[in-house]
């Protein structure tokens, strides 16, 4: 199998502190690895830093193969990483619709078309299919400001999605979102990962979610890799139950 | 083709007002006289410099004090070029892609900072211009500006009588109106949105903000140059005062008292800097107060600008309907059985 992403020796320092700290794994195509670990562990700080929001201090992000540290965030998107942010991120004043056209038109023809073509970029179609595929349908035309908090996380996901990514990396996704949503939530994700053979990173703090959701789950704390491995190992892991997951 | 169908008819009051306005615009001024024929000009050249800032401050959320800035770059240029025997036309380009590049340079401090930060960089840039302007007499001829700026001839035709003239500012700013909206509908117009509402997330998206912003300065301050190349034909006469920072702050107020970010908000705002003073003439000495009270008033009461207080009372009819509706729903849920 071919690493989608390979992170090697990630380390980002704030004044004295390690937030990330030689952080190094790879992730292969098609996999959905899930990244657990107590606050403050560096999961955010080592997505900003994969991502290109934060400046590494030192280590190397490749992906397919190919040298990205230091790429923007943008450019980056562009060459198939898309991701998710803890927070909600959506565009409130947009409708559902045109948030999923917004997230997918740079993808679409070039600066020149996306000034000179259609409105839409050509993504209504698809835009409403993502809308149908997430079931916000009856929601297409709404302000996304005034959709319910669940139903933003969802439109939030559908968002990072547009652009057909390879890998997409997931900040809590499923933080806040009550428990009926949260099994919807849970099956698109498999089911994008299925049909599209997209690679996932999720970020989350409920157990639940990521043992069932995820193929491998890899466990830091204190900036560094605690453990690695699929679900069922993590749970038996001595280290992982001391540090985070509790007796 | 239903959803087509369905626009035109929720938009056929609109489509039916922007008509009637057009045909007034149009019509009226016909048997107007010399001066009320030069305040709707004015009317129609502040709009369009507004509409640019509008498009840098209220769609791309940059702030800049330096829209009269460009005004009067392309003013000058008109006046300088047209004095030479020139066409407009010709002018009119070289403002263009002057005050586009100048724009796009000025956009590399809002790619460092932002707010009245930007604003104070800004503004800066527009002390600079006006000293440029007033001092370099070989090219400005300085304090004592430049008269007889001859108007064009449009297709043969002279436009040195003020009704052929005004009808060269209206056309104008039809023309920039429909460059504007197709750029407001584009996916550009959605990225500059992005942009001001935020940043971080239209980044993670793919939307590259460094080029956008450049853009927003560029396009904006183009449009800026556009309205001075029309702004010197029309008073025939230009030194550097009107340039000064007072105008960049003029053109701010037009954006932010019609309502930053609304497509029609520069004509309304424009409206009421040009047209405003000229009514509350009869009050003497007391126009400037009363003009300043009002505008505190309204930004007190509507934050968002006048066509902000528009949109809120749509909002709030369409959310009645929408609890009205809900009500009949949820009392018929109740009584069946």
């Amino acid at each position: 199998m071919t690493a989608v992403l390979e992170v090697t020796n990630m380390t980002k320092r704030f004044g004295g502190i390690s937030a990330v700290d030689g952080v190094s794994f790879e992730v292969h195509e098609g996999e959905i690895l899930g990244l657990i670990g107590p606050n403050g562990c560096g999961k955010s700080t080592l997505f900003n830093c994969i991502l290109g929001q934060l400046t590494p201090s030192g280590g190397e992000v490749k992906v397919d193969g190919k040298v990205v540290t230091g790429l923007r965030p943008s450019d980056l998107n562009r060459l198939g990483v898309s991701r998710t942010f803890q927070l909600l991120q959506v565009f409130p004043k947009l409708s559902v619709r045109e948030n999923l056209i917004l997230a997918g038109q740079e993808h679409q023809g070039n600066i020149m078309s996306r000034l000179f073509g259609p409105s839409d970029a050509g993504l209504t179609g698809a835009a409403d299919q993502m809308i149908g595929f997430f079931k916000l349908d009856h929601l297409a035309d709404e302000a996304a400001g005034g959709l319910s908090y669940g139903q933003q996380k969802l439109l939030d996901a559908a968002m990072a999605f547009m652009g057909g990514p390879r890998l997409v990396l997931l900040d809590e996704p499923a933080g806040g979102v009550n428990l009926t949503m949260l099994a919807d939530l849970k099956e698109r994700l498999a089911a994008i990962n299925r049909e599209k053979r997209a690679t996932f990173v999720v970020i989350e703090h409920n157990m639940e979610f990521v043992m069932s959701l995820c193929s491998r789950v890899m466990v830091m704390a204190e900036g560094r890799i605690l453990a690695i491995g699929n679900p069922a190992e993590i749970r038996a892991n001595p280290a992982v139950i001391e540090a985070y997951l509790g007796h | 083709m239903t959803g087509k169908g369905k626009y035109w008819v929720q938009n056929y009051w609109r489509v039916a007002l922007g008509a009637i306005v057009i045909a007034a615009l149009i019509i009226a001024p016909a048997n107007f006289n010399r001066y009320g024929l030069f305040i709707l000009s004015q009317w129609a050249v502040m709009t369009i410099a507004a509409m640019g800032l509008n498009l840098t401050l209220g769609y791309a959320g940059q702030v800049s004090l330096a829209q009269g800035a460009f005004v009067g770059i392309g003013a000058y240029a008109a006046a300088i070029m047209t004095s030479q025997g020139m066409p407009l036309i010709a002018a009119l380009g070289v403002a263009i892609v002057l005050c586009f590049s100048i724009g796009w340079i000025l956009g590399y401090p809002a790619l460092r900072v932002q707010h009245h930060y930007l604003a104070f960089v800004t503004l800066a840039f527009s002390t600079l211009a006006f000293l440029v302007f007033r001092n370099e007499d070989w090219l400005t001829k300085g304090i004592y500006g430049i008269s007889n700026i001859p108007r064009p001839h449009i297709l043969g035709v002279a436009t040195n009588r003020p009704l052929p003239f005004y009808y060269v500012c209206l056309g104008s700013l039809g023309i920039v109106s429909l460059i504007l909206w197709w750029l407001i509908r584009s996916p550009w117009g959605r990225a500059f949105l992005a942009l001001r509402e935020n940043p971080i997330r239209a980044l993670s998206l793919g939307i590259d903000t460094r080029r956008y912003t450049l853009m927003a300065f560029a396009i904006g301050s183009a449009l800026g140059g556009v309205a001075g190349t029309l702004y010197a034909p029309l008073t025939q006469y230009i030194d550097p005062v009107p340039f000064n920072l007072s105008l960049s702050l003029d053109l701010l107020m037009m954006v932010i008292v019609g309502g930053a970010g609304f497509f029609f908000g520069p004509f309304l705002g424009a409206m009421i800097a040009v047209l405003l003073p000229e009514w509350l003439r009869f009050t003497e000495g007391y126009y400037l107060m009363l003009y300043a009270l009002a505008v505190i008033l309204l930004l007190i009461y509507s934050p968002t600008g006048i066509l902000g207080i528009l949109a809120h009372a749509l909002a709030e009819r369409r959310t009645k309907t929408a609890s009205a509706l809900r009500a009949v729903a949820k009392s018929r849920l109740e009584t069946a059985p």
